[in-house]
């Protein structure tokens, strides 16, 4: 299959394109998906392939939007989903955290929610407390959803074709700034399976497990580092539930040292829980220094443009930690 | 116009068997073979039997807490219902959801839904399917008095309108949210005129009369089916026992039960079938414990059947 370098918001488009042209049941709902053709244009053009009967625009209706995802579903229809911010993805969560997700245990495995809700997430465009949060580990928490985070392009399309066949409700979770990043992304469809995590980059110092925009601050840190001779592994897990423990521990197996980087704030994300899953697995045993997690400041992301910056991981943050956590011996 | 004798025991038939059924829901309750709650629907058999004789078999009903007159009148098996208040492997829903959570997806029963206004939303979304799919089939959603005041109630009903969804939004006005009296500030004429806002007739109608509540609903079951968009009911009817079995029932007067206690949707019928002539006194009699026995059997059904293994604890999470 021939693959060329295209925007991470096209890759999400051509996923969908081609599921909904492969699959009848897969439709779009959200707010100015149609003719506006999305708030990050995500979905422009859509509309003129597939018509207003596929793509459902909707009035300011976030609850309203999950559940006709949930109820369409229900039905063995495949809607995507679209919350505009995942900041608005609370209004939302009725319908994804006590219907969705609960819906085929309570019905005791007699029904399914093959629905996708996609939103993205993240700061750095000056969107304020607001519009830039990262909630994915409120989702992990809750049994019955997956959770996707893609940070290329390539597994944006992958991921999302995988989600979108998943007969599980899926939480996909984009960046806003990785939307207009650039990557090889082949054309026709492929699937990445959900709970594989990639080796993005192979080390032998430390390993660095990171999640969406993170992947690519930690990759930048690691090209600096190995001018110093320091050499990071760089892992995404891609899903965070599923999560594929396998992967991360077989590298702090090798490695010794695990670092965790992610943008949502320090307190309850997903951070503890991995350090929790490694520490209560073989590769303890391995650590050479204690799990680190390098994570957004517990404060709502403010409005000024350099306390935006601090809020969250940069790339020297991740080089500084880095560079100090290879020289800890326990 | 006179209804045939065939739909005057069928009606019958359901209403008493609902009432049966619930009654050895509180007794089930009351002896501790049912643990948690239970919201009973009696008094309020009219509503469930009244809108659901109006549907098809493949129709669909999304329904709420309140619920087991939904199902039964959907045509669920009552010892299966029983067994899932029991808790019991052989349940509906494999003793995993209880008494608030019973459905039956292959028989149109899309759900009980222990959150006011749970229902709604996932309606419109059932209407998109059914449009989708270009099929003839409505969904009716209840939904009780309480959940007007709710967002979910709201934003249902715009997009039902936008997107022109066979949905029959059925409303069961038992005038109490839980203790919060809906009654004293809306009666049901002025909550069906919520339709009009939003687009759609809406129309209260007597919910004791079961006789009303088909002639009403079965008009917007044909909107529905027709392409014509959604509809909104008001059922006035009454709870006769508390919210729940954890409800103290100390907002209510005695003299306001006792008043709609004359109101009794089944006497009611039962009288006006004896006025038509359609059934004898022996009939209905018969009609009564046959219902009665019914649900002893599921009861017992319900008694002996085995526990889930603990080994399928995980079961159902994921598909």
């Amino acid at each position: 299959m021939t693959s060329r370098e295209i925007r991470y918001l096209e890759a999400v488009r051509e996923a969908m394109i081609q599921e909904m042209e492969r699959d009848e049941t897969v439709f779009l709902i959200g707010e100015d998906i149609g003719a506006y053709g999305g708030a990050f244009q995500v979905t422009h053009g859509m509309l003129d392939i597939f018509g207003p009967e596929r793509i459902l625009d909707t009035p300011i209706t976030e609850m309203g939007i999950a559940g006709a995802a949930v109820g369409a579903a229900l039905l063995g229809m495949r809607p995507i989903a679209e919350i505009m911010f995942m900041d608005f993805v609370t209004l939302a969560s009725e319908q994804l955290v006590n219907q969705a997700a609960k819906l085929r245990f309570m019905f005791g495995g007699n029904a399914s929610v093959p629905m996708v809700l996609r939103t993205p997430a993240g700061s750095g465009v000056g969107g304020s407390a607001q519009h830039s949060q990262s909630l994915e580990n409120w989702f992990v928490h809750i049994p019955g959803l997956k959770v996707v985070m893609p940070s290329s392009p390539y597994d944006a399309k992958g991921l999302l074709i995988a989600a979108i066949r998943d007969n599980n409700p899926v939480v996909y979770v984009e960046h806003k700034l990785l939307y207009k990043t650039r990557g090889h992304v082949p054309e026709g469809p492929y699937t990445i399976s959900l709970g594989s995590a990639d080796v993005k980059r192979e080390g032998r110092d430390l390993t660095i497990v990171a999640t969406s925009i993170m992947v690519n601050r930690s990759l930048d840190a690691a090209e600096q580092l190995a001018g110093e001779g320091i050499e990071l592994e760089v892992i995404d897990p891609r899903t965070l539930k599923p999560l594929d423990t396998e992967t991360i521990i077989q590298s702090v197996k090798k490695t010794g040292r695990l670092l965790i980087v992610h943008e949502a704030a320090r307190t309850g994300g997903f951070g503890g829980e991995l350090s929790a899953e490694i520490a209560e697995s073989e590769a303890f045993g391995y650590l050479d220094s204690p799990i680190v997690r390098l994570a957004g400041r517990d404060i709502p992301i403010p409005y000024n443009r350099n306390l935006e910056r601090h809020a969250v991981p940069q790339v020297d943050d991740i080089i500084d930690i880095a560079r100090d956590l290879v020289k800890v011996k326990i | 116009m006179k209804i045939t004798k065939k739909l005057a025991k069928n009606l019958l038939q359901q209403m008493v068997l609902i009432r049966a059924f619930e009654e050895q829901a509180d007794k089930s309750y009351i002896e501790g073979k049912v643990h948690g709650t239970i919201h009973v629907s009696i008094g309020q058999e009219a509503s469930s039997v009244g809108s659901i004789c109006t549907l098809n078999p493949d129709d669909y009903i999304l329904s709420t807490h309140r619920g087991h007159g939904h199902s039964l009148a959907k045509g669920a098996d009552p010892k299966l219902m029983m067994a899932e208040l029991y808790g019991k492997e052989i349940g509906y829903c494999r003793g995993r959801g209880g008494s608030m959570h019973i459905a039956d997806i292959a028989g149109g029963n899309l759900g009980a839904n222990g959150v006011v206004g749970g229902g709604n939303p996932m309606a419109v979304g059932v209407g998109i399917a059914l449009k989708m799919k270009k099929k003839s089939q409505v969904v009716i959603c209840f939904f009780g008095d309480g959940a007007f005041a709710n967002g979910a109630f709201h934003e249902s009903m715009q997009l039902a309108v936008l997107f022109n969804i066979p949905v029959i939004f059925i409303c069961e006005n038992n005038q109490y949210a839980m203790s919060f009296p809906t009654g004293d500030s809306k009666t049901s004429e002025q909550l069906a005129e919520s339709g009009d806002h939003y687009g759609m007739p809406g129309v209260a109608v007597d919910g004791n009369d079961v006789l009303a509540v088909r002639k009403t609903v079965q008009k917007a079951v044909h909107r529905a089916r027709n392409g014509d968009g959604p509809s909104l009911v008001i059922t006035n009817t009454y709870r006769r026992r508390a919210h729940s079995r954890s409800d103290r029932d100390t907002y209510r007067k005695k003299k306001e039960i006792e008043e709609w206690e004359k109101r009794d949707p089944i006497n009611l019928f039962q009288k006006y079938v004896s006025e038509e002539g359609l059934l004898t006194s022996e009939e209905m009699d018969e009609i009564k414990q046959q219902a009665y026995s019914t649900i002893e059997n599921s009861r017992k059904f319900a008694d002996e059947a085995a526990e889930p293994a603990l080994e399928t604890i995980e079961d159902g999470v994921y598909a």
